[in-house]
């Protein structure tokens, strides 16, 4: 067990040096001046060339990209252009931000679609089914940033329930998870469903009723864990999604995490900013993925026996 | 639950079970008869689709529900209709009074429970006793079926399909019940295995005084542990006796034709002599016969006419109009599906 974390942690690295080469080259590429853009439009090429050398921009691009992995490997991902403020030092500033909304709007997704797909599954095309994924099909389709902002017109202008941004209150972070979550709460109801309909027809499940178990039991217990084993490979890949997705959720409802800076940095032409923050993210996500395999194995025996730990 | 302590435990009859489907209603069963006594076994013959599985299901209410509908008949169960009971009521009797094996031992266990909580957890359901009284059981279960106890937290994948299926047997007996039901309990199983198990439930069957219903699409089997055989066809009985009546005074064509297309090393053809077609449609009504159109001796009459149930001694009746011209003194007819 311990020899494959370890294992996985060392693949990391190449996921690591690759995700840096590609963003690296792709921000570096992109039109605009960064020197430029940090003097303003005033200021004379003199002054221009003074801080495009200072950022090392007269270097090509090969030169910086070696200079700043040699850097980077020593734990120096540089600094802002435009604060003091180091990249690790921004980046953990925001961080919990951003972990704490993909936790919220994965939770939100949990707590409804798992229920939701469970009765939808045994109760199949009854009424609560067919309602349920008339909304299923509703999540799946609303594009995020618009549910942001309708959610914003009715909550916050209209009923003037909750805050439309920000992060001061505890209960700031209601919509802007409700909105993050909602098409991984829509997909999960499907899955949850589609999942639990192909266990109930298994005959371990007439087994299990022939044994004269309640339908509870036979429903919680000896379906739904089999049932769970795909839903929990996919809620792992949704709470990536939910990072990645965070960078829209969290520009609308001016969420301080990662994901605005990230899309402030690119506006601003911060380039080791934007870059040190998708390796730190690549990172998260990479341990994040790691955990959900072990989770995975928690639940599948068959799984567990491959490692070594079935005993005991 | 006080129960009469009569010498029948099953008296099934005239059931019939349809499966309402969106193409058509599919007759499962049609008219079904069973009588059975305490410590004996039944063996339920035919071919695949004959209603087989649809008879035991019944008789543990786990048919389906939708598309599967009981239309008619009473299910006895030592003297009580057990159609009539609440769901609740029935629970109750499901692996305590009547228990089932199914056919494929490697999809009828959990593969995320360890074996040894899925057979305590029968007997935890159906008797009252502290978890260890309950875990010291269920290991003895695993000792009976030949299953060494410290197998107890392995899980089922990590057994042959044989051992599995000893398994599902120790499940099903675990709260010694009245009836087991065994739905072609060793079709999955290599023929070496096959032996071993029906040795198993020969055994345990004896040794708990269980009554067996044992369905099969293979002779040879029912022969080796039955003591009376229904042979079925599209949903109801065709002929039934005691397993000398139909193994040595064969009389339904539809049986003759079962015994025929056993491979035979005495008399070893060139061709086996299966029987010609294959079962009818099941969302069809007959008029008459319905094996008319495979039988070999049909004459118009079985196409119009229901044949009747013709009895030839006290143990044996067939159901067929090629016996109707028995002396009336020696048979007693009654119109099938009444």
């Amino acid at each position: 067990m311990l020899k494959y974390i370890m294992k996985r942690i060392l693949m990391l690295l190449p996921v690591l040096i690759g995700v840096s080469f590609i963003v690296f080259f792709i921000v570096n590429l992109a039109p605009g001046d960064p020197a430029r853009i940090i003097a303003g439009v005033e200021t004379d090429e003199e002054t221009v060339e003074r801080i495009r050398e200072d950022l090392g921009f007269n270097k090509t691009v090969v030169e910086r990209y070696g200079i700043y992995m040699w850097k980077a490997l020593q734990g120096d991902l540089g600094t802002s252009y435009y604060s003091n403020k180091t990249v690790i030092e921004a980046f953990m500033e925001r961080i919990p931000n951003t972990l704490l909304l993909g936790f919220w709007s994965v939770v939100f997704g949990l707590i409804i679609s798992m229920p939701v797909g469970i009765i939808s599954a045994i109760k199949q095309y009854s009424i609560f089914d067919n309602l349920g994924m008339v909304l299923a099909l509703t999540g799946i389709s609303i594009p995020s940033f618009w549910l942001g902002i309708l959610a914003i017109l009715l909550f916050s202008l209209k009923l003037q329930l909750l805050p439309s941004g920000g992060n001061e209150f505890w209960y700031s972070v209601i919509l802007p998870s409700i909105t993050n979550g909602t098409q991984m709460m829509a997909l999960m109801t499907r899955m949850t469903r589609s999942s639990m309909l192909e266990v109930i027809r298994q005959d371990y499940i007439m087994t299990a009723r022939a044994k004269g178990l309640d339908e509870k039991t036979v429903v919680l217990k000896h379906a739904l864990r089999n049932a769970l084993i795909p839903v929990v490979t996919t809620a792992g890949n949704f709470l990536i999604m939910m990072i990645g997705s965070a960078v829209v959720t969290e520009t609308i409802f001016s969420w301080p995490g990662v994901g605005r800076l990230i899309v402030e940095s690119i506006s601003k032409r911060d380039l080791n900013m934007v870059v040190g923050c998708v390796i730190l993210i690549t990172f998260i996500i990479s341990i994040i993925n790691l955990v959900i395999d072990l989770i995975y194995v928690l639940i599948d025996p068959k799984i567990r026996s491959s490692y070594g730990i079935m005993k005991g | 639950m006080h129960r009469s302590n009569s010498e029948i435990i099953l008296d099934m009859k005239n059931l019939v079970v349809d499966y309402e489907t969106d193409d058509g209603i599919v007759h499962a069963v049609n008219g079904m008869n069973i009588k059975l006594n305490r410590k004996q076994s039944l063996g339920i013959v035919g071919e695949t689709g004959a209603g087989k599985t649809t008879t035991a299901l019944s008789i543990l209410r786990l048919i389906p529900d939708p598309p599967g509908v009981i239309k008619n008949g009473e299910i006895f169960l030592e003297g009580e209709d057990i159609l009539l009971y609440p769901e609740a009521k029935m629970r109750k009797l499901r692996g305590s009074y009547v228990s089932m094996i199914f056919q494929d031992p490697m999809t009828s266990l959990n593969p995320v429970l360890t074996v040894g909580e899925q057979i305590s957890e029968v007997i935890r359901v159906h008797r009252k006793a502290d978890s260890e009284d309950v875990i010291r059981k269920a290991k003895e279960m695993l000792e009976v079926v030949g299953i060494k106890s410290d197998r107890y937290n392995d899980f089922p994948y990590q057994f042959s399909g044989g051992m599995k299926q000893r398994i599902v047997i120790a499940m099903a007996l675990a709260c010694y019940p009245k009836l087991l039901i065994a739905d072609e309990p060793t079709t999955a199983l290599d023929v070496t295995i096959q032996a071993q198990i029906l040795e198993v439930m020969k055994d345990l069957k004896e040794k708990f005084d269980t009554s067996l219903i044992l369905i099969t699409h293979d002779l040879g089997v029912v022969a080796e542990i039955c003591d009376i055989v229904s042979v079925v066809y599209a949903g109801s009985i065709i002929e039934h006796g005691t397993l000398r009546d139909i193994f040595k005074s064969t009389k339904h064509p539809y049986t003759e034709g079962l015994f025929n297309s056993l491979p035979n090393i005495n008399a070893r053809a060139e061709f086996l002599k299966p029987i010609p077609g294959s079962m009818p449609d099941p969302t069809q009504v007959y008029t008459g016969c319905a094996f008319y159109e495979r039988c070999k001796y049909a004459v118009d009459k079985c196409n119009a006419v229901k044949p009747p149930k013709i009895w030839l001694n006290d143990t044996h009746y067939v159901v067929c109009h090629k016996y109707d011209d028995i002396e009336l003194t020696q048979k007693e007819v009654e119109n099938n599906g009444m």
